[in-house]
């Protein structure tokens, strides 16, 4: 009993930064319609800064400052020169998820060439800070504990930041009409490379949480977990903010009690079956609302 | 049995009724014109015919077959085909392929034909083909033949849809604003054109606002307004409609005071 | 030589040297023929000949996908799925079974049609970026598949001792060129098919979905159908590379030969030679099987470089290096100018009598 409950809390905590994850995908996927595969890179990279910035005896929490900066900062720069062009010359959309694709590769093989960080994995600083307590005869890590508080504070933040903050509305117009929000005078490429900063931020302390909990870090560590969020994505409903949430906690919860019940090979797809299983039930995910064309 | 029969048929969105009780016939060999102001219902009653929305009440009826329920494929198959108010060709496509994707429902050989090119496959090719040629000869279009369609002009794509609508052999055919985006020189081509259409044989169901094309060519003419049929008539006593004078010209109205 | 300037000033460098390429697009064809026949006979190297093998394998795997992507717009990233799908059962079928080879690579082919098939179910209520994201869930849970089902596929350690393919006593192999002249003439009908299937009424619908899907549905063009062929065309295509794949891997496949990263790669080839060409399919795989090899002095930098290509290419030419429409008129076949003369004729005719 008690390893299912414990399983149960694994899940939900590993849910919760899928979620943090997600929600980078939501956010340029709303605005964009676009997948942005370079999303994953992201989260390795910031996770890479967090340990290059530690290694230079920063202190652990100034260097996730400086790393979610950093990765902010990345995310802007890939849309300025590479998606903004594109938008502008009104590309065909596979043009652009193939852009994101490449970022994704520069970003990933950079951070694996030998003079930097080499492809080796490398330890990452636990995050396992106040050590782990029993609850009853439950045993839960302080690091999965901060991961959860420090997610589920974020998603908070960002949650109050889309609804009742004036870049907030200047976002959800723009995800509604680009057009129309352009024409209402909001300044829709700086929106959008707003959208991708937070995008790259949450992809950084996703890293930084993640990495803390399993204390290793590898360049190709985003590909996987960043297919596997962004199914969290579109299972809750893509573009919305706490459907990232509900999916990340079901794939985060499914993933551990498959790899617990029915075998480790199981753990990884897990997030897909769910995903296809969703996406045949209810084509725009849980929570997700249909748009009408106009003919 | 009337050529085409429209009784009653109402189109509602949530709350809104978009089309609401409206009924009308076409005559076999009319010209016959949907005016009203701007978001008046006149297209949605082409999607209601042609299968893109599924009525909320009321029954159409094409030579015999009803069209309610039907899908557009099947209506397509039934004789009837249309254009659009904001032109949707195949850009990327020639403009003999846009007409030739026209024939496509009326081509009968099939994907084995055409993977080991049977005898049924260059037969059937070669007749369309030639009937997309003749079609685009016949609407002045024979210049363009192997041109991409999106480095038409706005016009001649206009024409173009026209054309891919006829391919179709399409007994009725739904205009909608043919003449949107021409020239007056342009507008007065097309209006011959549409009238040869009469004398091949077609039957031509068509929404536009040029009132010098409608009034020129049309043999009859209803007026919708907010979703209602609120006249019809001959060109003549249309012109003269006091409701259809208020419709247009309240509209008008309004507008100036908003300004 | 005036003449050339004025026509590269009106129409653009560019545009002549498409020009150029559709113009003499036989003469090309031909050489391009002649030369890619006689390689197994000049005495290249094991590692030559294993690239070019790899390049027309991915040739095929581009021409399948293209069908997808290129012709009827569904963008898929699950193509290693059907890779894999191909590739196991091909292997199952002969090492299990003792199947021979030809028989297995059809059967392969087929099965990755059906799942072809029952994938392409969903794109009727998926559209655009929904669908690819199914088929990306796809290609992962195929993976699972390979690895949790031991019994048949024996997970994570892969089929092992495929033999090698024989037809007449003869035995196929990369010294003998035996596996080029196999996906030399797998990749030729492949080509054949795909021009004629473009070429048709099947091909018209497709592009036409992708145009338009409503104007295609408008014009009767069951929409749903031709989409799932599309599906069933492009698996079969991309099932029986698989088979192929299977006895040139030095007699093994395992799961991990068939990644997201496959997907990704056969997308790229698409990308880069050219959407919805079948020349861009060649030169798109050319280019992406070379380029590891021929930039192997960056060491890791190569991939970084890729990526940089990748983006590039995006900026710069987004239809692909070969990805332009043809500047030919379009072909009349000899019946139809035939039926045209034979009309003309009729009218000339009709009107003397008058």
């Amino acid at each position: 009993m008690h390893a299912l409950i414990g399983t149960l809390i694994n899940g939900i905590a590993l849910g919760m930064a899928y979620a943090l994850i997600a929600v980078g995908y939501s956010m340029v996927f709303g605005i964009l319609r676009l997948i942005n595969f370079a999303h994953g890179a992201m989260y390795a990279f910031g996770a890479y800064m967090v340990y290059f910035f530690v290694s230079l005896k920063l202190g652990l929490l100034p260097a996730i400052m400086l790393s979610i900066l950093m990765s902010g900062i990345l995310a802007l720069l890939i849309d300025k020169v590479a998606l903004e062009p594109l938008r502008k010359k009104k590309s065909i959309p596979i043009a652009t998820l193939i852009t994101t694709v490449g970022m994704s590769f520069i970003i990933q093989n950079f951070l694996s060439i030998e003079y930097i960080f080499t492809s080796e994995k490398k330890g990452f600083p636990s995050l396992n800070l106040f050590g782990s307590f029993t609850v009853g005869n439950v045993t839960i890590q302080s690091s999965q504990l901060i991961m959860f508080v420090v997610a589920l504070i974020l998603l908070a933040i960002l949650t109050l930041l889309v609804n009742k903050t004036k870049i907030g509305l200047a976002m959800r117009a723009t995800e509604q009409n680009v057009k129309a929000a352009n024409l209402m005078g909001i300044n829709v490429n700086f929106i959008i490379s707003f959208t991708f900063f937070l995008g790259g931020a949450t992809a950084a302390i996703a890293g930084a949480l993640i990495s803390g909990y399993y204390q290793v870090i590898s360049p190709t560590m985003g590909s996987l977990i960043g297919l596997k969020a962004f199914s969290a994505a579109v299972v809750g409903g893509i573009g919305i903010l706490y459907g990232s949430v509900v999916g990340g906690l079901v794939v985060g919860v499914a993933e551990c009690l498959a790899a617990q019940y029915l075998g480790s090979n199981v753990r990884d797809p897990m997030a897909f079956v769910i995903l296809i299983i969703i996406l045949i039930i209810k084509p725009t995910g849980l929570f997700g609302k249909k748009g009408i064309s106009k003919v | 049995m009337d050529f085409l029969k429209v009784s009653n048929i109402t189109m509602q969105f949530g709350g809104l009724f978009a089309v609401e009780d409206v009924s009308f016939h076409v005559d076999r060999g009319e010209i016959v014109s949907l005016i009203g102001p701007n978001g008046a219902g006149k297209t949605t009653v082409f999607n209601m015919l042609t299968g893109v929305y599924q009525i909320t009440s009321g029954t159409m009826e094409f030579e015999g077959h009803k069209l309610e329920g039907k899908t557009p494929q099947e209506i397509v198959g039934l004789g009837i085909s249309r254009t659009f108010q904001n032109l949707r060709l195949f850009p990327k496509m020639r403009v003999i392929e846009n007409v030739l994707v026209g024939t496509h429902i009326r081509t009968k050989y099939n994907f084995f034909d055409g993977l080991f090119r049977s005898k049924a496959f260059r037969k059937e090719e070669a007749e369309k083909t030639v009937r997309a040629i003749e079609i685009l000869e016949s609407i002045g279009l024979e210049k363009y033949i192997n041109s991409y369609v999106e480095s038409l002009p706005y016009g001649e794509q206009r024409k173009v849809e026209i054309a891919r609508a006829i391919a179709t052999d399409a007994k009725l055919l739904l205009l909608d604003e043919p003449a949107a985006g021409m020239n007056p020189s342009e507008s007065e081509e097309l209006l011959h054109f549409i009238r040869s259409l009469k004398d091949k044989g077609f039957t031509v169901l068509m929404i536009e606002h040029d009132m010098n094309v409608v009034m020129n060519i049309s043999d009859r003419i209803y007026v919708l307004d907010h979703g209602k049929l609120i006249a019809h008539g001959l060109p003549g006593e249309i012109a003269n409609d006091k409701r259809v004078i208020e419709a247009y010209l309240g509209g008008e109205r309004k507008h100036a005071k908003n300004r | 030589m005036d003449k050339v300037r004025e026509k590269i000033k009106t129409k653009g460098l560019l545009f002549n040297i498409e020009h150029f390429f559709d113009r003499y697009k036989v003469i090309i064809s031909v050489v391009f023929a002649v030369v890619a026949l006689s390689v197994p006979f000049i005495g290249l190297s094991r590692a030559t000949m294993r690239l070019l093998v790899m390049i027309g394998l991915y040739s095929m795997l581009g021409m399948g996908l293209n069908l997808l992507v290129g012709y009827t717009g569904q963008v898929s990233l699950g193509h290693a799925g059907f890779y894999a799908i191909g590739a196991y059962v091909c292997a199952l079928l002969q090492v299990d079974a003792g199947v021979n080879f030809w028989l297995a690579l059809l059967i392969g082919g087929i099965v990755s049609g059906f799942v072809g098939f029952l994938l392409g179910l969903p794109t009727l209520r998926l559209s655009g970026t929904y669908l690819s994201i199914v088929t990306l869930g796809f290609c992962e849970v195929v993976q699972m598949i390979l690895k949790q089902w031991e019994s048949v596929t024996y997970g994570n350690y892969g089929v092992r001792n495929i033999p090698k393919p024989e037809l007449f006593g003869f035995t196929f192999n990369q010294q003998n060129g035996g596996f080029y002249i196999i996906i030399l003439v797998l990749a030729v009908l492949t080509a054949l098919g795909c021009h004629f299937i473009k070429n048709s009424k099947t091909g018209r619908a497709f592009i036409a979905i992708k145009e338009d899907e409503l104007a295609a549905t408008m014009m009767g063009i069951k929409t749903s159908r031709y989409k799932i062929l599309a599906f069933v065309l492009s698996a079969f295509i991309t099932g029986i590379a698989g088979g192929f794949y299977s006895v040139i891997n030095n007699g093994y496949i395992e799961p991990t030969n068939f990644t997201f990263n496959i997907s990704i790669l056969i997308m790229s080839v698409v990308i880069v030679g050219g959407l919805g060409t079948i020349r861009g399919m060649v030169f798109g795989a050319t280019i992406l099987m070379l380029f590891p090899e021929v930039f192997r002095f960056l060491n890791e930098w190569r991939f970084v470089i890729y990526g940089v290509l990748l983006v590039l290419m995006m900026q710069f030419r987004p239809q692909g290096a070969l990805g332009w429409q043809s500047t030919l008129p379009y072909r009349l076949s000899k019946e139809t100018k035939k039926l045209l003369e034979k009309k003309k004729a009729a009218a000339e005719d009709a009107s003397r009598t008058k």
